[in-house]
């Protein structure tokens, strides 16, 4: 008796929506325009774009970790001050490339949270939350116990006076467009890969995830170490456009309330958020910088509100209009011919 | 001895994140906002801070009912993403309003002569202030631990934490019940607030390491356990201000770096109820 | 008392569980739901109970509609539901559930002291905690834990499950001192000659519908309507 089998044409299924051809395309192109930025307009209008890579690349770097990861830390900051201070010990002390220190500082930022890791996931949920937030201030007090580091009142940049003036905040720009290029590709990949949707299965329900083949204590190590060096990077461009390192600012607890405000607001759980969450948070400081306090109060209101109501933020609400992703990371099907 | 203080800040925390599962990352700004109420009280009517409580504890504790009723109740779910943002948001909003309203510099209450006053014990001088506030944690914490273990609103909290829709099948509702254990909680943290308002000085900015110290003081002792984060509240009082003898003005870090061992190597607490990774 | 159901339909999101049962208990009665596996026993309790929402429908107790009504409120009027699967509070101790249980406010013969008389295992284990017991303590204990609320009606979901002959026997002995009271009870079991045994009415669900109700069914009939084959 033979069977016969239906013919079933194949079906391919690619990460690639057809909105995100156009998106991804878009989003370089939006990157080789940045790049020409410094020769296109005043360099006093620079430094604030920077901060804006700055902010994008910690907005990422979180919601990989609390997004995808499900590890909701208020912690961060203590990679921001171990970046910023490990550049400056890397350019200056040990005479490290510029250009070599910023991913080599990320690197340290990463072997520490590689080293916290084993601390801070005893914890869960807001326990975990509140756990690394302790560490940061222990990392602050330890660090600010070295006189070489400066103690309480930090160290200052020297490497960068080799460039004059208008080229340290160029190069300042440039390093921080590179380093958020890197990032969101890192991101990219990591959500496209198998990695990733191990990761997605971890944050929506570890046991499952676990008796599914997932390593679930490898995958949320990796994911934190990877947002660590991230934000180290950060850390380290801030660095090098502020030219100083100042403890008590980059171990200050408000970074993270920036980086949990950037993403809830933009939408957690997807690539696009937190750059809008990011865009969003920069423009409401840029316009209510003078107005210090109340600002924050706006921030924190806003933010109630998307926890409360929006869960999905800003870009939450616009896929509900049209499901459309920007990034490669979507799913679309296509039918081929049967050979 | 400033095991007393933190026992009564914990017992708050511990109330809300042991028992009711709950993340408030405003607890500290709580803390503070009673203690900014209470100093406005005594410097409206002259009388002493301790009277304050009367009437900003009531109010806290008005607040905490509201608060958990209407928005907190809210944030409950499987992740504790939106918990952590709200509660987050509040002790920004609090913080920075107070900084608008009070500027950012130190304030202290004061209670007279009981301040400095102190008990002579041969070996050792214990200051009245803090022996009180040692006693008066004792009579807290037993009460708080009365009312959950032996009544019947005590039982509700145990039983809704584990499972809320059974909980319901009794008859009782549970968004009122855990209203008012917000109301209790809140009421602690304003008591908490105000006693260590008297004991140092604070600032709008102070309720961030009031939490961490909470909350250290909770993990050292157990989640879950009220004694438990009595005898932590003591081990960290003990550790920061044995610390600060050994190392001057570095009391804070050892009470983080003996946090720190605990959570390496006994990550259950003292009381060892509840196994944490 | 009379609680009367009234086409009733539930489910979960999209799906309906439940579709149109309709059906009257009177005091003191059993009735028996039967029905195989996923026909929409238990949802019919919890949506009685008030666990679930109704989609359409309508549950009367006593002339009150109680459709609307949370869980808690539809307990506080009487209808108590033994819920699948036990769910006693683990760490919680006997008494204590049993203490928990009188949360209903109802004044009747029931109270810790009778049911610990109807319930020895119970009354021998007050102080142990609830999650440390075996199935039959634990089935027990919940059955207590419902009749000390003083039910007008009490709802058993499945209470025979994973427990060992015997004991099922015993509970169902004591269905008897628990009906001669003036309390109705609704019955879910997969058993069904131990359903028969003891039911006044018999009301059996196939694919979330009505299959067959009556009283004094033969046999036979039930079996037809219960597996879905037969005249229809």
């Amino acid at each position: 008796m033979t069977m016969t089998r239906p013919e079933l044409s194949p079906v391919k299924v690619t990460r690639w929506t057809r909105t995100s051809k156009f998106g991804t395309p878009g989003v370089l192109l939006v990157f080789v325009i940045m790049f020409a930025l410094p020769f296109m307009t005043a360099l006093s209008n620079i430094r604030p774009v920077t901060d804006l890579l700055v902010f994008i690349i910690l907005g990422s770097m979180w919601n990989l970790m609390a997004g995808y990861g499900g590890m909701e830390s208020v912690g961060q900051q203590a990679y921001i001050g171990l970046g910023a201070y490990g550049l400056v010990v890397l350019a200056d002390q040990v005479g490290v490339n510029i250009f070599l220190a910023v991913p080599l500082a990320g690197l340290i930022a990463g072997v520490i949270a590689f080293l916290i890791s084993f601390l801070a996931f005893r914890l869960t949920g807001g326990y975990f939350a509140i756990g690394t937030w302790v560490i940061a201030e222990v990392v602050k007090l330890i660090i600010t116990q070295f006189p070489s580091l400066g103690l309480g009142s930090g160290i200052s940049l020297y490497a960068m006076s080799a460039f004059e003036r208008d080229l340290r905040i160029a190069v300042s720009y440039w390093i921080a467009l590179g380093v958020t290029l890197v990032a969101l590709l890192i991101c990219v990949l990591l959500v496209r890969s198998g990695f990733g949707l191990g990761l997605t299965a971890v944050r929506d329900d570890p046991t499952a995830a676990a008796t599914s083949g997932v390593d679930v204590s490898r995958a949320k190590r990796l994911v934190f170490v990877i947002s660590g060096i991230g934000t180290g990077m950060a850390g380290a461009i801030i660095a090098i456009s502020t030219l100083t390192v100042q403890p008590d600012s980059l171990f200050s607890v408000q970074w993270s309330v920036l980086m949990i405000f950037m993403v809830v607001i933009g939408g957690v759980g997807t690539l696009e958020g937190p750059i809008i969450g990011a865009i969003i948070f920069w423009g409401l400081r840029e316009a209510l910088a003078d107005y210090g306090s109340l600002y924050l109060i706006l921030l924190g209101i806003i933010a109630i509100a998307f926890a409360l109501f929006f869960r999905g933020g800003v870009w939450g609400l616009i896929q509900r209009r049209r499901r459309f992703s920007v990034f490669p990371t979507g799913y679309a099907t296509s039918f081929g011919r049967s050979t | 001895m400033l095991g007393g203080l933190y026992a009564i800040f914990a017992a708050g925390l511990s109330l809300i994140f042991g028992v009711m599962k709950i993340v408030s990352l405003s607890y500290g700004a709580f803390a503070v906002l009673a203690a900014f109420l209470a100093l406005h009280f005594t410097q409206a009517t002259g009388w002493p801070p301790v009277l304050a409580l009367l009437v900003v504890v009531p109010v806290m504790a008005a607040f905490g009912w509201a608060l958990q009723r209407f928005v907190l109740q809210r944030t409950l779910g499987t992740s504790a993403l939106p918990s952590i943002l709200v509660t987050f948001g509040i002790a920004i909003i609090i913080e920075n309003v107070l900084l608008i309203t009070e500027s950012a510099d130190q304030k202290r209450m004061s209670l007279g002569w009981i301040d400095t006053a102190a008990l002579d014990l041969g070996l050792i001088r214990l200051g009245v202030y803090p022996l009180g506030l040692f006693v008066l944690s004792l009579v807290l914490l037993g009460i708080l631990a009365w009312v959950m273990a032996k009544t019947q609103f005590g039982r509700a909290v145990r039983a809704i934490s584990e499972d809320a829709p059974t909980v319901e099948l009794l008859g009782i509702r549970p968004k009122m019940i855990y209203a008012w254990a917000g109301a209790i909680a809140l009421a602690l943290a304003a008591i908490g607030g105000v006693a260590s308002g008297i004991q140092t000085s604070f600032s709008p900015t102070s309720g961030g390491m009031l939490l961490i110290f909470a909350f250290e003081a909770v993990i050292i002792g157990g989640i879950g356990s009220l004694w438990g984060t009595f005898l932590g509240a003591l081990v960290l009082g003990v550790a920061q201000t044995v610390g600060a003898n050994y190392f001057p003005s570095q009391g804070i870090l050892i009470g983080h770096i003996v946090f720190l061992i605990f959570l390496a190597f006994m990550p259950q607490g003292l009381s060892g109820k509840v196994k944490r990774s | 008392m009379t609680l009367v159901v009234n086409e009733l339909s539930a489910g979960y999101g999209q799906l309906t569980a439940l579709r149109n049962v309709s059906f009257s208990v009177e005091g003191g009665e059993i009735l028996a739901i039967i029905g195989a596996n996923g026909a929409g026993k238990s949802t019919l309790l919890k949506t009685i109970a008030g666990q679930l929402r109704a989609f359409t429908g309508s549950v009367v107790l006593d002339g009150e509609d109680v459709t609307s009504l949370s869980a808690s409120a539809r307990a506080r009027r009487g209808i108590l539901m033994v819920p699948e699967g036990r769910r006693l509070f683990p760490s919680l101790t006997v008494k204590e559930n049993l203490q928990l249980g009188t949360s209903t406010g109802r004044k009747g013969d029931w109270n810790l002291d009778s049911v610990c008389e109807l319930f020895p295992l119970v009354a021998e284990r007050l102080n142990r905690v609830a999650g440390q017991m075996s199935g039959g303590e634990q089935q027990a204990t919940a059955i207590a834990r419902a009749l000390v609320g003083n039910p007008e009606i009490i709802m058993l979901d499945e209470i025979s499950l994973g427990l060992a002959p015997a004991i099922v026997v015993e509970f169902y002995d004591r269905l008897g001192e628990i009906t001669r009271r003036g309390t109705s009870v609704i019955l879910v079991e997969q058993d069904v000659k131990r359903a028969l045994s003891v039911a006044d009415q018999v009301h059996c669900l196939l694919e979330g519908q009505t299959s067959l109700t009556g009283r004094n069914l033969d046999f036979a009939d039930i079996a037809a309507a219960y597996f879905g084959t037969g005249h229809r």
